[in-house]
């Protein structure tokens, strides 16, 4: 970085008479007004976007709720309390976690693994395996739910969480890999070799050193898993059978359809329960993180 | 000390090792991803039915012939061209680097709050999306009441122009992701040269033109390719909002594959139309893999 200049420039132009001394100069007053004209806009996007968002929250707690965005004229946490039984909320939220946990841990040991001889040791096969695995990740997971749901039904892994989460991890484990490899390399080698030299294995060096090392990385891997397995819908609607075998994102449709009337303000405040611990997974890396979530720059062309 | 100093271990057998923790991953990925796409190729030819059938034979292109001569199938491919262009390449594309732009310029405040929002509804789960969506375009919704507000008419979204509501619901999920994206790529242009081009009396679309899309097209390639592929996938979303209907009016080729083979138990044609799907997307990706070559 170049040092900075001092700026004589500036001074010597607000000294010219055509300026009225207690305006501001007319570069700031462009910025100024470019400011307000951006914020302006962002605003008008922003409060398109809000509009669902007010819905499902004030729904939830708006005693006659309907498919509008209004303020409640009497607050009550009635829908809450409905819907808070075993049968609605407390089960399919612990086969979520359950699927979702277990596919996490899976694609997080398994993604760390594989990645840390693709990032310390040198290999002829580590470039065509890293293409593949950039392959992987964009190709459309839903194009293959059906050949996978007709190969369950011949292994016997339909309708079981086990299977469920090990394609859950399946599916999630080419773009771990790239992430985890991408951070990994991050991490300074030296501080491996001295411990190598001290007889380290290449396991314990992982686990030892390099792991806390990319503590940072390792928690967007984890969340990044965690949030996308715990909204897909597809995955679980094609492999689990039974009702109670499944996670909140099948179930929610139970509050459609088969009791005729549907009544939004338990949908809304369902949906609330269901969608707030993503959120907060968000939220908690994302301030650790500043922003972005690091996917930008893991995306980046 | 178990190894005697400078006599490392057969190169062969080191490799050996050193690949070992691969594994794990290599297996799942050869078991639960290669094979069914396997699997995939296999079943497209033959006419597998869910039920009732002993045994099912092999039928060659037979049901490649039958989608091309399927309206709905043809129905289906149009539909999600449509839903693509403009959920993906006009919506969230466009919309995502002018969020970008605009929130370098914003104030503080204002781009905390825009971002929270528009980040938000791309964090919640796909399904509750779908839902919100779905009572924001209803007949009685928060849309038209909007609309009725401000004096415009008023019609069933779902109904009429279902396929446009469902790309505007595609355009609210994601355009966070490109303008992710574009925010990172933006900060990356040197400040001096837009400032270079300032003084030299270069107009806001001008330098929008000239230097900023230039200088992030790397960004643009990878994005449009990116959200085309997770588009071309959507399946809750349009599952939610109309299943596909009426009458087939917002039915994607996810949402035709899956009525093929499920509710009309014809899983044969359906992995067909599936592996259409994942040769579009195969090439999509490997258009992705040259943009990004010379990261790997």
């Amino acid at each position: 970085m170049p040092t900075r200049t001092p700026k004589p420039a500036v001074p010597s132009r607000t000294r010219t008479p055509v300026v009225p001394a207690r305006t501001r100069t007319p570069a700031s007053r462009r910025t100024l007004r470019r400011r307000l004209t951006a914020d302006a806009g962002l605003l008008v996007v922003a409060a398109a976007f809000v509009l669902p968002l007010a819905w499902v929250v004030l729904s939830s707690v708006d005693a006659r709720a309907d498919l509008r965005v209004r303020l409640p004229d009497s607050v009550t946490l009635a829908h809450y309390e409905a819907v808070l039984t075993p049968d609605i909320t407390v089960t399919p939220l612990l086969n979520s976690l359950l699927l979702c946990g277990g596919g996490t841990a899976l694609t997080v040991v398994c993604a760390a693994l594989a990645a840390y001889p693709l990032s310390r040791f040198r290999s002829r096969l580590n470039r065509p395996f890293l293409l593949t695995i950039l392959f992987a990740t964009s190709l459309p997971i839903t194009a293959i739910m059906v050949p996978v749901y007709a190969l369950f039904v011949r292994v016997n892994l339909i309708d079981t969480h086990e299977g469920t989460i090990l394609f859950f991890a399946a599916s999630q484990l080419p773009f771990a890999i790239w992430l985890m490899k991408n951070f990994m390399d991050g991490v300074p080698k030296e501080l491996e070799e001295a411990a190598w030299t001290d007889g380290a294995s290449p396991l314990q060096s992982l686990l030892r050193i390099v792991l806390p090392l990319m503590g940072p990385g390792v928690a967007v891997v984890t969340v990044f898993s965690f949030v996308m397995m715990w909204g897909n819908f597809f995955v679980p609607f094609m492999l689990l059978l039974t009702p109670d075998q499944m996670p909140a994102a099948v179930s929610i449709n139970e509050f459609f359809g088969n009791k005729g009337t549907v009544v939004y303000g338990q949908l809304a405040a369902f949906s609330v329960i269901y969608s707030t611990p993503v959120i907060l997974l968000y939220v908690g890396v994302a301030r650790r993180l500043g922003g972005g979530f690091a996917l930008g720059g893991a995306v980046k062309g | 000390m178990t190894r005697r100093p400078g006599r490392p271990p057969h190169p062969a057998l080191r490799s050996l090792t050193r690949a070992l923790p691969v594994t794990p991953a290599t297996v799942l990925l050869l078991l639960f991803l290669a094979g069914p796409i396997a699997y995939c190729v296999s079943i497209a030819f033959t006419d597998l039915q869910l039920t009732g059938q002993a045994e099912d034979s092999f039928v060659g292109l037979e049901n490649f012939r039958t989608a091309f001569g399927d309206e709905a199938f043809r129905n289906a491919v149009w539909l999600t061209l449509v839903f693509t262009v403009v959920s993906a390449l006009l919506g969230q594309n466009t919309l995502g680097l002018a969020l970008a732009a605009l929130m370098r310029r914003a104030s503080k405040p204002v781009r905390t709050l825009v971002g929270g929002i528009v980040v938000t509804a791309w964090v919640l789960p796909e399904v509750v999306a779908g839902f919100l969506l779905y009572a924001f375009f209803r007949r009685e919704g928060t849309l038209n009441a909007v609309l009725d507000w401000l004096g415009l008419p008023t019609q069933n979204w779902l109904y009429t122009l279902p396929i446009l509501a469902v790309s505007f619901a595609n355009v609210w999920r994601g355009t966070a992701f490109s303008m992710l994206v574009y925010s990172a790529a933006l900060d990356e242009i040197p400040k001096e040269i837009t400032e270079a081009a300032e003084v030299d009396g270069a107009g806001g679309r001008r330098r929008l033109w000239h230097i900023t899309l230039p200088m992030i097209r790397r960004s643009i390639g990878t994005n449009l390719m990116l959200i085309t592929l997770q588009t071309l996938s959507v399946f809750g979303l349009i599952w939610v909002m109309t299943r596909g209907g009426p009458g087939g009016r917002s039915q994607t080729l996810p949402l035709f594959m899956y009525e093929e083979a499920f509710q009309k138990s014809m899983i044969g044609y359906g992995t067909a139309v599936a592996l259409l799907l994942l040769v579009v997307g195969s090439l999509f990706s490997v258009v992705y893999l040259r943009l990004l070559r010379t990261e790997v």
